[in-house]
């Protein structure tokens, strides 16, 4: 889709009604600024990292994804994250956005059910070896090796599941 | 040869679309982890995502009777025609390679590959049903994640490429027929006052598309820090009430200047049975007026099932796929008049007397 004014390509897309008559009209990214055409959804990424620059946080300018090679003027230009990695690279100048975005700025909706095995086995490896190391403190030597045992079948388990 | 793509193959949609409510989606954005987002990706590992998410789309369930495409095989027309049936997003339809597709046969499910995300599971249902269609969505989701390993952090939760859909990555959303909002020019206040609730109003073919024939889309804009049922809630509760004020405006458009409005939709009718040339958004805007008639009981019920109908089959992919072939604008403006034509010779005369419910 070309931009009503220039020939690049339209990427925002504004329906207005005026009067009771729809208007449409297909805009360019530059374009758009230019007439001081805001996102609708009050959410254009570019704009609200411009507020994170302006914040001054630090390195910000300089933020690389070293696996996928997304910069951080490439996410202000496109709002688009490169891989899963990104959000560990990014997290400093997402983590202020997310809550003028988002409802609340942590998941409370569903969890893949592997996250779910692995989350408890993590959870029951912790709470084994705090129970181990108890049981050294207390010189409880047979309960200590039963639950070393344990603690090594459900690690060799745990690692198997990956 | 993908024609038969086009169809539903069985025919047990229940509810019917409804008055106000046409059909209701739920949308799930998936990416797998090891993998960079589609947007990023090499086209090798495009196509390992594409060939690993088909392998496990296979083990699913409740995608036993399913079609798979791949984007490559379709001409430019096809992939608009699914576009136009709301069965591919526009997005992918665009894409270059390595994209697909996985249909269930009742097409009710869609599950797209290499979009935006490497994973967009869309289910569709008629009238408003969010219960079932979550529901549905969400098996069919823990079915494909029991084969594949999704990006998720606990705090983030499914890792999206754009930050706007992280969390649960679910865009619910309703098409809703508002023409007495927009006759009675409230449609402005509406968006606005539901815009501040974090839901987003679109045009019938979703980001960017226009609302002719006064079809909305919408959706919920916010996906993180809320459950997929709270979500669905505060969407239902808006919706009730984008409802309510429709049949409020409907009332009163009658009430005030009735006169005017049956003039309105007489000469829709009129215009649908005698244009030879006519353009989709034109087409769209009477086909709107015929449904409300319908809801009025101005016209037999059937009349708006054909103008659910109509409101695709008027679209420029539709057009000349009934055509056989692709053709230009003009010559589409004519073929789209003549079949409007066809369908509507016989529409009686508005029956006045009808009372509305």
């Amino acid at each position: 889709m070309k931009c009503h004014h220039c020939e690049s390509q339209a990427t925002v897309h504004l329906t207005q009604i005026i009067n009771g008559q729809m208007h449409k009209m297909d805009l360019c990214e530059s374009c758009a600024q230019e007439k001081g055409v805001t996102n609708p959804d009050n959410l254009s990424i570019g704009s609200l990292l411009d507020q994170s620059d302006a914040k001054g946080i630090p390195g910000a300018a300089s933020m690389t994804c070293e696996s996928c090679g997304t910069t951080h003027q490439e996410f202000k230009k496109g709002g688009r994250l490169g891989c899963e990695a990104c959000y560990h690279v990014f997290r400093p100048v997402l983590e202020p956005l997310l809550d003028g975005m988002h409802a609340g700025v942590k998941h409370l909706g569903k969890i893949p059910s592997r996250t779910v095995h692995q989350k408890s086995a993590d959870e029951e490896i912790i709470s084994l070896r705090n129970e181990l190391k108890r049981a050294v403190e207390e010189e409880n030597y047979e309960k200590a090796a039963e639950l070393r045992d344990q603690l090594k079948k459900l690690q060799s388990k745990a690692q198997a599941l990956g | 040869m993908f024609h038969d793509l086009f169809f539903s193959k069985t025919k047990t949609r229940v509810p019917k679309p409804g008055p106000i409510t046409l059909s209701t989606r739920i949308r799930l954005a998936r990416n797998l982890r090891e993998f960079p987002f589609p947007g990023r990706a090499q086209a090798q590992q495009k196509k390992a995502v594409l060939s690993k998410c088909l392998g496990a789309l296979e083990g699913v369930k409740s995608l036993k009777e399913c079609t798979s495409v791949d984007l490559d095989e379709l001409s430019e027309l096809d992939r608009q025609i699914l576009v136009e049936k709301h069965l591919i997003s526009l997005e992918l339809s665009q894409s270059d390679e390595s994209s697909g597709v996985i249909l269930s046969n009742d097409r009710s499910c869609s599950v797209m590959v290499n979009e935006e995300d490497h994973l967009r599971i869309q289910v569709i249902s008629n009238g408003l049903n969010f219960q079932s269609a979550w529901q549905t969505a969400d098996e069919l989701d823990t079915g494909i994640e029991s084969a594949l390993d999704y990006a998720f952090d606990s705090d983030l939760g499914f890792l999206t490429a754009c930050p706007t859909n992280l969390g649960t990555g679910m865009r619910a959303s309703v098409m809703m027929h508002l023409p007495g909002l927009v006759l009675s020019k409230n449609m402005d206040k509406v968006i606005n006052a539901v815009n501040h609730l974090g839901i987003a109003v679109r045009g019938l073919f979703g980001e960017g598309s226009d609302a002719s024939g006064s079809i909305f889309q919408i959706s919920n804009q916010q996906t993180l820090g809320e459950s997929e049922p709270a979500i669905i809630d505060r969407l239902q509760t808006t919706l009730e009430n984008i409802v309510h004020q429709e049949k409020m405006a409907r009332e009163k458009l009658m009430e005030d200047d009735g006169l005017r409005l049956i003039d309105k939709i007489s000469r829709a009718v009129g215009l649908l049975k005698s244009s030879h040339l006519i353009q989709s958004s034109e087409a769209m805007d009477h086909l709107s007026l015929i449904r409300l008639a319908a809801d009025f009981k101005f016209l037999p019920e059937k009349f708006r099932a054909l103008t659910d109908r109509m409101f695709i089959e008027v679209q420029p992919g539709h057009v000349q796929f009934a055509a056989g072939k692709p053709i230009e604008p003009g010559e589409r403006d004519r073929l789209r008049a003549e079949t409007l034509r066809k369908e509507f010779l016989r529409t009686p005369q508005l029956n006045l007397d009808a009372q509305v419910d």
